[in-house]
């Protein structure tokens, strides 16, 4: 039985077992017949033209964990940002865990989806935003059928969330492979400034294949700061579908660093419903050993005087291929929009591979819109400056990858972000950075 | 170049007969339309062809019979019967017109305007014509030159039967039959076209030219063009014309085949100006073309487009690097007005070491136009030191329609250095305000800019050709400033 059949039986007894009332339930059913129309994408998608999730869906995944696990904290400290005080929310193979997290109902909403999606409390959200900026496609369509459970996130009007939220996903293995499809919900109202942290964290190297969708509302003013630490083991593949509807001078900036991972597709789409409003997306990639890394972004401009602001940089070694695939479009109301893409690339190896397609579609005449797209080596003549002055090959080529992906963690606005950043970049280039930032 | 004389000429003329007679006697006829086994054999037949033409054709269309359409151009339009089209129809001898008239006005003041020679408005619009001494001794006289430099340059249909050997070599190997929906169907019906082949060595003298060529008039929807510069050799090739074509045709799929052999270069320029259908959208010709140039070691084949016209274009002429430190060069300007749909672009394929490809793509689309840019850069894995650079800019008119990009890189290599770089932008107004200011009307200060915008291609046009699609781009444009 191949994956698509088991999650469509898994389907109906999903559906008989939950609790959900009638809105959720046509929800789901569209969601699921929408899968099944569609079923996983393949390469004769445009969208999905360099990046095949064959190899992905062969295991064998369980759909529902059958038992539920415990972790010790000490065992897994060191996925944690630990070193600040933070909202978080854990979830141990789809399940949420109550001892790990630390979750509020104090003027803010910080909670699970599981609870939002049952309790009379928050039906109105629900009703208005659930399911509301995700689009069709079958991969986001089939989390919205199983949708249960993941992170819940409203903050009120005019609220400055002081500490950070982090949301994280441990597997444990104890399944020979698992699917996971956790499932956010974020809404800031007007004026109010939220920073999320996520991560995906497998425990073994049993397979794991997440499919999580995302949905964030930024009302007007509100400042959403999202960082996605994406460092996975290489026995684990995400496919995370973000969705970010933003009113007008809302700033939402989304940062997704990836080092690890088998396969990691990032679709990251934002859609601008107001004037004056600012949409960052940056990414840093640095990947090898037969990795495969696919930012799939969009940016769709819709009204005017609107910005958006793209940077990736990334650095591709051993086997690993890396794909780009951003499109800005820009509606014919959307007069005065400024939109600009970046995609910088470093191949260090001949066997690794880089397909990008940066893609314009522009209808109205009034805007500045730009994209570049580069991609080279390291430059000899700088490596040849630090080696005349003593600095070893290997540190020397750390340090100018380093420098190449600084313009991106320079707009990380948590320091104990940037620097397990950095650290994790040194790792990753086998040497020891010896400065802090 | 021998002179050429009184006598010469007085002995063409006693020729001419019989270079044209082949045309006389078949005068306007024209198939049943739709498509089938018979048809193909018909055509071949009609052609003369032999044998191994005929089933290469049939194997083209056998093909064609299985494939789709395809549908992932950026662009809209009703597709077109492909059994209720008449698949050959003989050149047309009889003039169309008695005297230039009987041409519609419109047409003879965009000839004004591009500066064509009362002769050339004639022979376009299809005006019966005398004899005019000039203009033949001009076409022969480049036979002769040409012929002398051993320089083959004739219609397709002759180089099958002249040459059989150097086209059954090449025809079909850039473009292969199936290669795609349009190309296989041109390879099973194509009408006609030109046959270039530049000996070993050899620095062509003149721009070959296929708007110079009298009995071109006419080659059909379904053109076939093979180029093939031998060791070394040098040629520029101009396809086209300025001067606006009333074709009937709707549909053109011409398949443009160039063959660069080692240390050879290939210039090749078009101007496309097929009617584009009227302000409403309503009629047009659709242009899907397949070009593609194969570099083999040290060679450089140049691909120059100036695309004005048609309702609905889809070409991405292409170069396959296949040599080590070969070039490959792409400039194109393409303009849309009304309701006209441009897909165009290219396709850079790097095998070789060392190997180069620049484009510089200028788009600018007024009206309610779509104008997009396709291309895609491949540098495969063992070809090192694979440079490219595109360049992609886009200058919209109004907001009403649409400038987009689809560019795609693929890079398998880790020494190759590919940038790309895109730009969307709008005539600023501080310029209009700039020349208005200095008493240029806001027209011609349009068309100053556009110019300016697009300088960067139009440089690299020959001469003759630069100075038209200058004023080309001007009348396209015409009437697209609120």
């Amino acid at each position: 039985m191949d994956l698509k059949e088991k999650l469509l039986s898994s389907f109906l007894v999903f559906e008989d077992k939950s609790d959900a009332d009638n809105y959720l339930h046509e929800v789901r059913n569209d969601a699921i017949k929408t899968f099944e129309e569609k079923g996983f994408p393949t390469k004769k998608e445009e969208a999905w033209k360099y990046t095949s999730l064959n190899k992905v869906l062969k295991e064998d995944y369980s759909v529902f964990p059958k038992q539920e696990n415990a972790l010790d904290y000490s065992d897994i400290k060191k996925y944690f940002i630990h070193d600040i005080d933070t909202y978080k929310i854990v979830f141990i193979d789809g399940k949420y865990s109550s001892h790990l997290s630390q979750t509020t109902h104090e003027g803010i909403d910080v909670c699970l989806m599981s609870s939002a999606l049952t309790k009379p409390k928050y039906r109105l959200i629900i009703e208005n935003y659930f399911n509301k900026a995700a689009t069709k496609d079958s991969l986001p369509s089939l989390n919205t059928a199983f949708s249960n459970e993941g992170a819940y996130i409203h903050i009120p009007k005019n609220k400055v969330v002081e500490k950070p939220i982090q949301i994280i996903h441990f597997s444990t293995g104890n399944e020979s492979a698992i699917l996971l499809q956790p499932r956010n919900l974020i809404v800031v109202e007007e004026n109010s400034h939220v920073q999320i942290i996520e991560r995906h964290q497998s425990l073994t190297d049993n397979p794991v294949l997440t499919n999580s969708v995302t949905e964030i509302f930024t009302k007007k003013r509100a400042i959403v700061d999202y960082y996605k630490v994406q460092n996975d083991n290489l026995n684990a593949s995400l496919v995370d579908n973000t969705f970010i509807k933003q009113k007008q001078e809302s700033i939402a900036s989304v940062h997704t660093f990836t080092f690890g991972g088998k396969l990691t597709r990032n679709n990251l789409n934002f859609y601008q419903e107001g004037e004056r409003i600012d949409s960052i997306l940056k990414g840093v990639t640095i990947i090898g050993n037969k990795q495969h890394v696919d930012h799939n972004t969009l940016v769709h401009h819709i009204e005017p005087n609107c910005e958006s602001h793209q940077d990736y940089k990334g650095i591709f070694g051993e086997n690993a291929t890396g794909v780009f695939n951003g499109k800005i479009i820009v509606e014919k109301e959307a007069q005065k929009t400024n939109a600009f893409q970046a995609n910088n690339n470093i191949l260090i190896s001949d066997k690794a591979t880089i397909n990008t397609k940066p893609q314009l579609e522009i209808f109205a005449d009034d805007v500045k819109c730009s994209h570049g797209c580069t991609i080279g080596q390291l430059d000899e003549s700088a490596m040849f400056y630090m080696r005349s002055r003593g600095i070893p090959e290997k540190e020397a080529k750390a340090l100018l990858m380093y420098a190449f992906s600084n313009n991106v963690l320079s707009s990380v606005k948590i320091p104990e972000i940037k620097q397990r950043i950095t650290k994790i970049i040194a790792n990753k280039l086998g040497v020891n950075i010896g400065f802090d930032l | 170049m021998s002179k050429y004389t009184e006598d010469d000429l007085r002995e063409e003329l006693k020729t001419k007969e019989y270079e044209y007679g082949f045309y006389t006697d078949i005068e306007s006829e024209t198939f049943p339309n739709g498509l089938n086994e018979d048809i193909v054999r018909a055509i071949s037949k009609k052609k003369e062809e032999p044998q191994w033409m005929t089933d290469w054709r049939l194997e083209a269309f056998r093909v064609w019979k299985d494939m789709e359409e395809p549908e992932w151009a950026n662009v809209n339009y009703k597709k077109p019967d492909f059994q209720g089209i008449s698949y050959y129809s003989a050149p047309n001898s009889k003039p169309k017109y008695e005297s230039l008239d009987e041409v519609d006005p419109e047409l003879l003041a965009t000839f004004e305007k591009l500066g064509i020679s009362l002769d050339e408005q004639k022979k376009l619009s299809g005006v019966a014509m005398d004899v005019v001494v000039d203009s033949v001794s001009v076409a022969t006289t480049f036979k002769k030159t040409l012929g002398e430099k051993g320089i083959i340059f004739m219609s397709i249909s002759e180089a099958i039967k002249e040459h059989p050997e150097l086209v059954k070599k090449y025809i079909g190997t850039i473009v292969p039959q199936k290669d795609n929906f349009y190309a296989a169907l041109n390879s099973a019906v194509f009408s006609d076209g030109s046959f270039c082949y530049i000996p070993k060595g050899v620095r062509c003298p003149m721009e070959l030219s296929t708007y110079f060529r009298i009995n071109q008039a006419g080659t059909g929807q379904f053109e076939r063009t093979l180029v093939i510069a031998d060791e070394g050799s040098y040629v520029s090739y101009l396809e086209g014309c300025t001067a606006p074509s009333r074709d009937e045709n709707q549909l053109h799929a011409a398949v443009v085949e160039l063959i660069a052999l080692d240390d050879a270069e290939i210039k090749y320029s078009t101007v496309q100006n097929w009617y584009p259908g009227n302000a409403e959208g309503k009629g047009g010709v659709y242009n899907f073309v397949t070009k593609r140039g194969l570099c083999e070691k040290n060679a450089k084949i140049s691909w120059t487009q100036v695309e004005t016209g048609s309702a609905v274009t889809w070409k991405y002429p292409s170069c396959v690097l296949k040599g080590d430190n070969s070039v490959g060069e792409f400039y194109s300007i393409a303009v849309t007005n009304n309701y006209q749909q441009a897909d165009t672009g290219t396709k850079m394929i790097h095998l070789g070491k060392n190997t180069k490809s620049t484009i510089i793509s200028k788009g600018i689309s007024a009206g309610k136009s779509q104008n997009s840019y396709r291309g895609l850069v491949q540098i495969n894995s063992r070809a090192e030191n694979a440079r490219n650079f595109s360049q992609c800019d886009s200058l919209l008119m109004g907001n009403e329609c649409g400038a987009h990009t689809f560019p795609y890189i693929e890079a398998k290599n880790k020494s190759a250095k590919i940038e790309h770089e895109a730009t969307t932008s709008k005539i600023g107004e501080d310029q209009i305000f700039y020349c208005n200011q200095r008493g240029i009307d806001t027209e011609k200060a349009i068309a100053l800019i556009v110019n300016g915008f697009s300088k960067e291609v139009l440089n690299k046009l020959p001469m003759e050709f630069a100075v038209e699609a200058q004023k080309l781009l001007e009348i396209s444009l015409e009437g697209s400033v609120g």
